[in-house]
């Protein structure tokens, strides 16, 4: 162990010449791994590589014809696919306000529940019952708060005189992309809280202590001592939830079904592969959202290496 | 669980700074604290967990009641004939049917196999397909490509047999006889290259429900004739009604983006003359009278029918007009079985006619229907034929007209006395009105494609785009799939 940690400039030649202990340990390093990789080739490296076979193919589900290689027909029509445009449009709108407000507010109540109250366990076990109800059932929910004729919306705002009529929320267009983030501002804080909470919770009590005997207030606490220190469960969170928010599937598709100007990226990738039965123009369009998240990812990975710097 | 240990070792910091020294006293007052924490968190997760099982329960139990609550089978299921050598030949077997889900459907499909089960000794599995057809069709397609043995018989939509036709046993042979009592137009239509690849099972056309006792209310003495006779009727009725339920609006329809807004509007541009979509395999939707009737709908929307009819389907067609809150309704006879059965608030208070048309056109409503098939990757498939001849049998139409309002497609069926008693849209008048069909037979296998984009523009356009933004982009998107 000791001879390999040395970090002696080694040559070529004496590498190759390693003793019969390194080389079974390296032999059994490879075997302990191998599990693990077969694991990973199987679950996401070959759907991946098959997914980007299929989108270079005109695959089809009930096919008449063979399926053939096509090359970059597929990406040649997606470019000029509107629906396609429109829904990646709506749903980075739905992103960029999902994200922002779930992080102000999570760390509102992050803060909140941080802080030292009675009944604070009750607190964070309630808190976390939007995220731990399926979206399924959210979204079901809310169409039914939502709905026109006999929603809960309508019925408060009526009787607060904020509406002056009951409102379609689901069934007009300049509410669809409202509603969403409604529903997924709702389902999606408690975790942002969750993951922002078990940030504070490592940062060390007695720099706080410290800081009041020096005479910083609260505010000040939060900005130097809170703010900075949290930043590496911040970017996780961010994170998670950006590619959350970029993949949304399951509120779009029940609140608004196959509604054209209410569907996500996933819902129309969904619906080109099983309702249409276009599966190598869907794998296309797969293709087409990986690298759209891939470069969210990018550009966070960039930014905390920047910052780290 | 995640804060308990790092905030119980900070706060017993806490006393060890603060504290005057006395350790023990802190130390136990700290670990009283960690225990009525502790205590406090277990309450407050099964707190929790029953709250999201209770929520859970509700919204499921909540989406079940439209439907399974008001099942109105009066009659028993009809025994199986010949059911001695069937059980000799198949008792034990099981099969899989994939049936149906909107309205009494699935009580009905339970009912009959559960007495299948009993006569023959062969298990049926009933299996619910989604309510919007889109989504079975595109279960069956996968469950087809993947030559999946888990159907044996599925329950098919009068525009799917050619799409499925090389994945379906061709039911000639056996049931060849029987198909001769159905209407010959539909067995042509499940006839694709000499291969009845489907049993008729019951048919669909659209029909208008209305109010008589609201008509006679205000002054009305006849149903509406044409679209803008209803319109105003309906504006009307709804102005008075809305006094006392505020919920109440003049029509309802199927307005949502699925396949059933597609034959909806097929029979608002075919009753006024204005094609049927597709005409002689070239796209005719994109012209003068489709784009003034499809506008004349969208500003009707929110007026007198409510804002989110474009989310409605057939169930929330049905409970809108069973619950008594609007005077007119565009749905299937399944409809008229519910509105006269016990769970309705409108029984006895309501009819059924044409739909309307406008000046130039007449009236016509768009075919439905069902159809019974056997899969070819089934496992049972002899079972699975005796399935489908009891099931198409005209003992079982009877039975599914009577007691579901299902229009039967055997002709002397349709024509029972107690069964035309049963469901008046079965007269002569109402039954011989001009059927229209999707365009299904110019697009096969991309039927559902072309039928989504159809469904998704005219929702834009009830949604408040104008109609002569989007039928241009129909038509190409049209064009597009037909190439």
């Amino acid at each position: 162990m000791s001879s390999v940690a040395t970090p002696a400039p080694v040559s070529r030649r004496r590498r190759r010449r390693r003793t019969k202990l390194q080389r079974r340990q390296v032999r059994l390093a490879w075997l302990l791994l191998l599990p693990a990789l077969a694991v990973v080739a199987f679950v996401a490296l070959y759907p991946l590589g098959k997914t980007i076979y299929q989108s270079f193919t005109n695959q089809e589900f009930l096919a008449l014809q063979p399926t053939k290689w096509v090359g970059l027909d597929n990406y040649h029509q997606l470019i000029h696919d509107t629906i396609f445009r429109d829904s990646v449009v709506l749903t980075i709108k739905f992103t960029v306000i999902t994200v922002s407000f779930e992080f102000v507010l999570g760390l509102i109540i992050a803060l909140v529940v941080n802080s030292h109250f009675t009944g604070r366990g009750i607190m964070r076990a309630i808190m976390l019952v939007p995220w731990a109800i399926p979206t399924v059932v959210a979204a079901k929910m809310w169409a039914w708060m939502l709905n026109d004729t006999y929603g809960v919306v309508n019925d408060l705002g009526m009787r607060t005189h904020i509406l002056s009529h009951p409102h379609a929320w689901l069934a007009t267009p300049s509410t669809v992309l409202l509603s969403a983030c409604a529903v997924d501002i709702w389902k999606t804080t408690p975790f942002v809280a969750l993951l922002l909470l078990a940030g504070m919770q490592v940062i060390p009590n007695d720099l706080y202590e410290a800081a009041s005997v020096d005479g910083a207030n609260q505010l000040q606490q939060f900005w130097r001592i809170t703010l900075p220190l949290l930043r590496p469960a911040i970017l996780v969170t961010l994170i998670f939830r950006t590619l959350d928010a970029l993949r949304v599937f399951d509120v779009f598709q029940v609140l608004f079904g196959y509604r054209l100007g209410a569907q996500s990226m996933a819902v129309v990738n969904q619906s080109t592969i099983v309702l249409d039965g276009h599966v190598g123009y869907g794998a296309a369009m797969s293709v087409a959202i990986f690298l759209i998240i891939s470069l969210f990812v990018v550009i966070y990975v960039t930014f905390v290496r920047v910052s780290e710097q | 669980m995640w804060s308990r240990t790092p905030n119980a070792r900070r706060s017993g910091e806490r006393h060890g700074v603060n504290g005057t020294g006395r350790v023990p006293v802190h130390a136990q007052k700290g670990r009283g604290r960690v225990k009525y924490r502790r205590a406090l968190l277990v309450l407050g997760l099964i707190g929790a967990v029953a709250l999201v099982a209770a929520l859970s329960i509700v919204a499921a139990s909540g989406a079940g009641t439209t439907s399974a609550s008001r099942g109105s089978a009066t009659i028993p299921a009809p025994k199986v004939p010949n059911a001695k050598a069937i059980r000799k030949k198949y008792g034990g077997q099981s099969i899989t049917f994939v049936g149906d889900s909107v309205g009494n459907g699935h009580v009905r499909d339970t009912a009959l196999a559960t007495r299948f089960t009993h006569d023959t000794g062969i298990k049926v599995t009933v299996q619910p397909h989604p309510a919007a057809s889109d989504q079975a069709y595109a279960d069956l397609v996968r469950a087809f490509s993947s030559k999946s043995s888990s159907i044996d018989v599925a329950m098919i939509d009068v525009v799917w047999p050619g799409a499925f036709a090389p994945y379906l046993v061709d039911l000639k042979p056996k049931l060849g006889k029987q198909a001769k009592l159905h209407l010959a137009s539909i067995v042509a239509n499940d006839t694709i290259k000499g291969k009845l690849v489907a049993m008729p099972w019951f048919g669909d056309y659209g029909i208008l429900y209305y109010r008589t006792d609201l008509l006679r209310k205000y002054g009305y003495k006849a149903p509406p004739k044409t679209w803008s006779q209803l319109f105003s009727m309906a504006a009307k009725i709804q102005a008075g009604e809305r006094k006392t339920n505020p919920t109440f609006s003049g029509f309802v329809f199927q307005g949502n983006a699925y396949e059933g807004l597609t034959c909806d509007s097929l029979e608002w541009l075919s009753s006024v003359g204005a094609g049927h979509i597709i005409d002689n395999g070239k796209v005719t939707i994109n012209n003068a009278k489709a784009r003034t009737i499809l506008d004349a709908f969208r500003k009707q929307i929110g007026k007198i029918t409510p804002q989110g009819v474009t989310t409605y389907q057939e169930d929330q067609t049905e409970g809108a007009f069973d619950n008594g809150n609007a005077a007119f309704a565009r749905n299937w006879p399944y409809q008229y079985g519910i509105g006269a059965g016990a769970g309705s608030k409108v029984k006895g208070k309501f009819s059924v006619t044409v739909l309307p048309h406008g000046s130039g056109g007449h009236s016509v409503g768009t075919v439905g229907g069902w159809q019974l098939a056997v899969s070819k990757f089934s496992k049972h498939k002899g079972a699975a034929i005796e399935f489908v001849r009891y099931m198409t049998s005209p003992a079982v139409e009877k039975f599914d007209a009577i007691s579901n309002s299902n229009v039967p497609t055997i002709v002397s069926v349709a024509k029972n006395k107690a069964v035309v008693k049963a469901n008046p849209y079965l007269k002569p008048a109402i039954a011989s009105v001009p059927r229209v069909t999707r365009p299904a037979k110019f697009l096969g296998a991309r039927y559902n494609e072309a039928s989504k984009v159809i469904y998704q523009g005219i929702n834009q356009i009830l949604t408040g785009t104008p109609a002569s933004q989007v039928l241009p982009q129909i038509k190409s998107r049209l064009q597009q799939i037909m190439k």
